[in-house]
């Protein structure tokens, strides 16, 4: 196992490298200037704003330079739209704010998914399984860009019960909405594939042996059964928890938090290279680093694999 | 030698004084007794603006800010005009060549320290500094102040600009050309002052709260990017006693829909309206919904260049595209938000500019329609043999419609086939800039409040000129307009030649369509180019 880590580590260095020159190279071939607007910029002033850069040189040498003052530095650079930040700063302050309701939505969407489509399973056909089948189907023909307004126009405008955005810090009552936003599609999703997974368990041998054996219902629900249902529901998790907490435009703009995604996709639009290059660079580690997470927690829950 | 006409000797002559009335919340007597206890005053900004330094900024809800947090030489009041800033008065000499600004001594930074003249020549000096790299170091170069080409070029230092501290208190610009408006020109962001100290000792950081020195009604309490913005009034601001809200917040709100409900939601004062649902609004809210003329005009530019298809090169087929567009059922019906349907370049509401009487402004549609079809059909097109043409577009629902309207209506009455390209915003912008297009959408909105900010746009020389149009008589009549005491006859001139040759395909002057708080008073209405200021605000109890 230790070996399979180590190794698996080793290979995401390469990986992630490869994905900043893929990306520098795609960003580079991109047309549009993140300095265009209306009214053409001067040769002299666009020339030095290039200058300021380092966008004057050669290819090659911003690639390097680039990648040098990552690894040596840690550096990202400066915005090039948000003159007065760096992107250090931007992703610092953007990442943990969609960090915090990207995990809260994560935890939301898992414990209500699989206690709905457990219950579903237990009691296939049954008044219990339609409604919570209806629900997760319910939620999942919502997405997130409908809900958001859905839920501003209800708990906002109708009942003003709660802010219709900001972030204020993280305070409960500007987390709330987002949150339930942003959950609900995965939570119908992780509800679905819990409930097919569990009745596929709960047909299997060593269920009818447990159970003849006299094991209470909520023994061998919990330990055999729920365990091995978890194994498709953790492979959907590993991606869909670092889509999460890596941002989503849809709650960003709607919710106007502040978070990553808002950036992520005005730098794409601004041609903000190196906010560009930063996010994905962020996005892509934690890609990795996820998905050798769910690789590890596979091998914990199910005995026969084997690194 | 020619001589010199005497109305010419007078202006080198004679310095002319302008001394200016100040502004503030002015409050009627039945507005004083209802007065809400907490002055605040919330607004919707559609992003997070890029800089909250004035030389670097390039827009406009930057400048929002910044007219609140810096204040320049000269303000401008709820009409447009001119008010005193840090200046009280300033003179122009030597045929608007040079100017003097007298600065008031009461004004200070927030921290206390004295706003001098020379805080003027660092920032002006800084704005064309290349070290500095600001995208909008043109602006200075559009000022014509002496030197800042070269400056930029990297040719001659910083300290040549033509911009000196006489005194503490007095600032004089020499220019390289006359020009009457420059005093307008100062009250954009490019020319406030900056904190010396504070730039050089924070880096980038100085902009942030911790660190900002300012010298406006305002200072910056708080900035979460791309959450809100809060600024309260400054106590060090020289007229502080007339400022009535005391605490200023701008929300970033992307979505135009979510803004109008958070705004129904009561959670912002002012916020734009989503396209095409003023006519709702007006009915329902008659006291809060407004359109008021915004200094902006919409167009397609044509290409004058090689690249074009060579029946543009036709003034009859131009003429016969412009005259086919039904103006008034696009901006009745399409964009519903009282836009004035445009026959000529430069915004009607423009201050000083009288509308040229452009001829087939006059004339019924349908008379128009049957006139674009002769045209055509004497340069040479027919169903058999049709133009067809290249009209690119930025990605907006706004653009698509009006494209789509423009070209059924080309397609029914002259047989021109368009193909509707759009382009996300940069791309598009690299498309226009290389004239791969026959038409492109533009717009252009007026950088200061007189009549050559448009019409400069259609020199030669300007890079702003989307289809390339080279008129040596435009031209010379612009070139001519900085000298005149009077320019209007040019540019009324001007704007015949634009018509005559259709030049471009003006199509409409633009509104600004907002909500606005019916509790918030002192909004600059006749202010056309929206630039109002949270110390003329004040807040009404409900």
């Amino acid at each position: 196992m230790a070996f399979y880590i180590t190794r698996r580590i080793l290979v995401a260095v390469p990986t992630i490298l490869a994905l900043i020159v893929f990306s520098f190279i795609i960003m580079y071939l991109a047309p549009g200037s993140p300095f265009a607007g209306e009214r053409p910029l001067p040769e002299a002033t666009l020339a030095n704003i290039e200058a300021l850069y380092g966008l004057n040189r050669p290819f090659y040498e911003q690639v390097f330079r680039y990648v040098w003052n990552i690894v040596v530095h840690f550096d990202f650079g400066p915005s090039l739209v948000y003159r007065d930040r760096s992107v250090s700063e931007i992703i610092a302050q953007g990442f943990p704010v969609t960090l915090t309701y990207g995990f809260l939505s994560f935890i939301v969407a898992v414990s209500v998914g699989v206690v709905l489509g457990v219950v579903a399973a237990l009691r296939q056909n049954s008044w219990l399984d339609y409604l919570a089948v209806g629900v997760s189907i319910g939620a999942q023909v919502l997405p997130n860009f409908v809900m958001a307004p859905i839920l501003v126009l209800t708990f906002t405008l109708w009942l003003g019960w709660l802010p219709g955005g900001g972030w204020q810090g993280g305070e409960l009552p500007y987390l709330i909405l987002p949150v339930i936003a942003l959950s609900t599609s995965f939570m119908a999703s992780i509800a679905r594939i819990t409930r097919s997974s569990m009745l596929e368990v709960l047909n299997a041998d060593f269920i009818f042996t447990v159970r003849a054996k006299g094991l209470p219902k909520r023994r061998w629900v919990l330990r055999h059964a729920l365990k091995p249902a978890m194994l498709p529901v953790i492979s959907y998790l590993g991606p869909t928890f670092v889509g999460l907490i890596t941002g989503s435009v849809v709650i960003d703009i709607y919710f106007s938090t502040g978070g990553i995604g808002q950036y992520f996709v005005n730098a794409a639009i601004n041609r903000d290279y190196s906010l560009i290059m930063g996010i994905t660079i962020l996005t892509g580690t934690l890609t990795v680093v996820f998905n050798l997470l769910v690789d590890i927690a596979y091998a914990w829950i199910d005995p026969r694999i084997r690194y | 030698m020619q001589p010199i006409p005497l109305t010419r000797i007078f202006t080198l002559l004679i310095s002319l004084i302008f001394t200016l009335t100040c502004t503030a919340a002015d409050i009627p007597a039945s507005d004083q007794e209802n007065l809400a206890v907490e002055q605040t005053f919330t607004y919707r900004m559609s992003a997070e603006i890029p800089t909250l330094d004035p030389q670097l900024n390039e827009d406009s809800e930057g400048y929002d800010v910044l007219r609140d947090l810096f204040e320049g030489l000269l303000n401008q009041d709820s009409t447009g005009k001119l008010a005193p800033g840090v200046a009280k008065e300033f003179q122009s000499k030597n045929n608007n060549q040079t100017f003097t600004f007298l600065l008031r001594n009461d004004a200070r930074w927030s921290n206390g320290d004295p706003v001098t003249a020379h805080d003027f020549v660092y920032a002006w000096r800084r704005a064309v500094d290349p070290n500095t790299a600001s995208p909008y170091s043109w602006y200075i170069s559009l000022a014509t102040v002496r030197n800042a080409d070269d400056i930029i070029a990297g040719n001659k230092p910083p300290k040549e600009l033509g911009v000196k501290a006489v005194d503490d208190f007095t600032l004089e610009v020499q220019l390289d050309q006359s020009l009457p408006y420059f005093p307008e020109m100062t009250t954009y962001a490019t020319l406030f002052p900056v904190h010396k100290a504070t730039v050089e000792n924070h880096g980038i950081k100085w902009t942030r709260p911790e660190n900002i020195v300012s010298n406006g009604a305002y200072v910056l309490t708080e900035h979460i990017p791309n959450e809100y913005h809060m600024r309260k009034r400054n106590s060090m601001y020289w007229n502080n006693e007339a400022t009535v809200i005391d605490t200023v917040i701008g929300r970033v709100i992307n979505d135009v829909n979510q803004a109008l409900t958070r705004y129904f939601a009561g959670e912002v004062d002012y916020t734009e309206t989503p396209p095409g649902q003023y006519p709702n609004l007006v009915k329902k809210y008659p006291d809060e919904a407004t359109s008021v003329p915004n200094l902006c005009t919409y167009y397609y530019a044509i290409n004058h260049t090689e690249s074009a298809n060579p029946g543009l090169h036709d003034v009859r087929v131009r003429k016969a595209l412009s005259y086919a567009i039904d103006r008034n059922l696009l901006v009745d019906q399409v964009l519903k938000g009282g836009q004035y349907p445009a026959y000529n370049f430069v915004h009607r509401a423009t201050a000083g500019f009288e509308m040229p009487v452009i001829e087939y402004s006059s004339i019924p549609q349908n008379e128009l329609d049957a006139k674009a079809k002769d045209l055509m059909i004497a340069a040479g097109y027919s169903p058999e043999n049709p133009l067809t043409l290249k009209l690119i577009y930025n990605t907006s629902e706004s653009h698509k419609q009006i494209a789509t309207v423009v070209s059924q209506l080309w397609k029914q009455k002259l047989g021109v086939q368009t193909e509707l390209v759009n382009y996300e915003w940069k791309t598009y912008l690299q498309i226009r800039q290389t004239q791969e297009f026959d038409l492109a959408r533009a717009a252009w909105c007026g950088d200061y409040n007189e009549a050559s900010t448009f019409l400069d746009l259609m020199t030669t020389a300007s890079t702003s000129n989307a289809g390339r149009l080279s008129n040596p008589e435009v031209d010379r009549l612009m070139a001519e307009s900085k000298t005149l005491e009077n320019p209007q006859g040019n540019y009324t001139a001007v704007e015949l030649i634009l018509a005559d040759e259709m030049a471009l395909i003006p199509i409409y002057h633009y509104t600004s369509v907002f909500m606005l708080n019916s509790q918030i008073k002192g909004w600059p209405y006749d202010n056309v180019q929206k630039n109002w200021y949270s110390k003329d605000l004040y807040r009404i109890k409900n």
